[in-house]
């Protein structure tokens, strides 16, 4: 028992010298990370050391080859538009979760989640399987020419699929705690409600609606389960880059699939950093 | 009640029932809440609801008949093993890494928050890259493994690390915000009457997180079970014997043995049933618990 109030004081005081410190590091340091070492930093720095031993003017032929830049179109500008028209829509969703009640809104609250439940690879099944020209949505704008499953535009349905769940999650809390007395406070003061909605209640939500697109850019970037199955995978058409990478894998092309790796491993350095930023930013609201 | 319509100038008398003026305009509300249905719909509802449809259109024989796959018990057996070895151990991570960090201040909290979010930010595609480059043939520990006899890759060690790696950060996010919540009262409560740190966290802090901890489990096990880009490149899609549940839908949709891939499907999507009935009551307790 003599040795608890000593190790909350050690703690406490960080002038203490770094080995005697060392001796009391508790277990649970220990565990954390002896486990992000081994599992997620290891890993990362075999990736990494692999990549740096490829010859800078090489890599850069590689990460920048007309397949690859296409890929990285193909993959960006399609999360993008998934992620953008999620933020809209998510938003709207949220919007109907806090503020109205309805039949069937706890069906609706705990459908949203779907995504995150629902293995993408079943989820690239049967979305391929409805958008297809037969399927029950595919059919519907098939006389119009609209082509959805394996093509860009499915890979895009498959994005916003799995996307969504991150913006109406990250708007729905920052909703409720929004103060309706502001709002109402703008309508007595004669505000229309488009108004208030874009002066009052849009700004302090800005944040939290901008990290939701953030949170599902990156996922969307990155999904492989989905968008495998719903493409046709035809390079300069509809190849994303995780895709591209597996193809590398399968021909054995360690370099080609590790210069890839590193690039979208870059990416996702910066989403990580941009959705953290965007994260401090909406505390201040809060 | 009929000035209520008339304008904004009105309003002061009509101050007490304030809800009153939004139920006014009573289609913005219903055109809202019918553009959520809609886009939820063709995105989300339609999609699941096809799984089930196509899955039983036939009855139940086809299913019936799936089932008796050697292939198919395999991938079951492959993908509840992958779950039952990598929750465990997930959750002894996530919970002292958020012990670690709610318990503590400590210079780079953030930073440390961050790297256990990492796997989030990663493609399961790179993250399964990685383990190749580093257990593979030719990987940092290739020749060490190769001389032991010892395969990762294209085997199930390989296929457990990706399931760790992409289901990792759950309970520990999950977990934390309850620590936070919770205060430090309790527990210096008890080491005063002296308890030691084990009889502290079994009789006061895994009471009080447990809601949160089951529904980080609950993720957890979702995504380990139907993890698929990541086991995908370290698994060598080996029927019968590297092939999870996720693989096999795919690879027996690619052969087109579409009534088998809807049939693995539906045990998949009853799983994602589950989860979010579980997700339901738990984010309920949750959110009682902290009142």
């Amino acid at each position: 028992m003599v040795t608890t109030p000593s190790a909350i004081t050690n703690r406490k005081q960080r002038s203490n010298p770094f080995l005697k410190l060392l001796g009391k590091i508790p277990w649970t340091w220990v565990i954390t990370f002896t486990y992000l070492a081994f599992l997620l930093i290891l890993p990362i720095a075999a990736l990494l050391t692999k990549a740096a031993t490829e010859p800078l003017e090489s890599f850069w032929k590689t990460a920048t080859s007309p397949l690859a830049l296409s890929s990285y179109e193909i993959t960006f500008v399609t999360a993008f538009a998934a992620a953008a028209v999620n933020g809209i829509f998510g938003t709207l969703i949220a919007w109907v979760l806090v503020r109205y009640e309805f039949f069937g809104k706890r069906f609706l609250e705990a459908v949203v989640d779907l995504p995150f439940a629902l293995p993408t690879a079943v989820a690239g099944l049967t979305l391929a399987t409805v958008y297809s020209e037969k399927g029950w949505i595919g059919s519907m704008v098939a006389p119009f020419g609209i082509k959805i499953a394996f093509t860009r535009i499915g890979v895009w349905i498959a994005m916003m699929f799995i996307s969504l769940p991150f913006i109406v999650r990250t708007v729905q809390p920052v909703l409720t705690e929004l103060e309706k007395e502001i709002e109402e406070a703008a309508w007595s003061l004669g505000a229309s409600k488009l108004q208030t909605f874009i002066q009052v209640i849009l700004p302090p939500l800005t944040p939290a609606i901008l990290t939701g697109v953030a949170l599902g850019f990156s996922r969307a970037v990155g999904e492989y389960g989905s968008t495998v199955i719903i493409a046709s995978n035809t390079p300069f058409r509809d190849l994303i880059t995780p895709i591209l990478i597996f193809q590398r894998l399968e021909q054995y092309d360690y370099v080609g699939a590790t210069v890839l790796g590193t690039v979208m491993l870059g990416i996702s350095f910066v989403s990580l950093l941009a959705i953290n930023l965007l994260q401090a930013w909406s505390k201040r609201y809060g | 009640m009929a000035n209520l319509n008339s304008s904004i100038i009105d309003r002061p008398s009509d101050l007490p029932e304030p809800t009153k003026i939004a139920k006014k305009k009573s289609w913005v509300p219903t055109i809202l809440i019918a553009i959520s249905f809609i886009y939820l719909g063709l995105v989300l509802l339609i999609p699941a609801a096809n799984v089930f449809v196509t899955a039983f259109s036939k009855g139940f024989s086809p299913i019936l008949a799936a089932v008796q796959r050697p292939d198919f018990q395999n991938a079951i057996k492959l993908t509840v093993s992958l779950a039952v070895i990598a929750l465990p151990l997930n959750t002894i991570f996530g919970l002292s890494a958020a012990w670690a960090i709610a318990r503590n201040k400590f210079p780079g909290k953030a930073l440390l928050l961050s790297i256990i979010d990492l796997p989030f930010s990663i493609s399961p595609v790179v993250a399964g890259l990685m383990i190749v480059l580093l257990y593979g043939r030719l990987g940092w520990f290739g020749s060490w493994l190769e001389s032991n006899d010892i395969k990762i890759v294209f085997a199930f060690p390989g296929m457990l690390l990706a399931t760790i790696f992409v289901s990792m950060p759950f309970i520990a996010r999950e977990v934390i915000p309850v620590l936070d919540e919770m205060g430090t009262d309790q527990e210096e409560a008890a080491r005063t009457l002296g308890a030691n740190d084990w009889q502290i966290f079994w009789r006061v802090v895994v009471p009080n997180i447990r809601w949160g901890l089951l529904y980080g489990l609950v993720l957890t096990n979702a995504r380990a079970m139907g993890e698929f880009g990541a086991v995908s490149v370290v698994s060598g899609n080996i029927a019968s014997k590297t092939q999870s549940l996720p693989l096999f839908v795919e690879e027996t949709y690619k052969q087109y043995e579409t009534e088998v891939a809807y049939s693995a499907s539906v045990l998949l999507a009853l799983l994602a049933v589950v989860t979010l009935i579980l997700k339901e009551i738990l984010e309920r307790r949750t959110s009682k618990a902290q009142k």
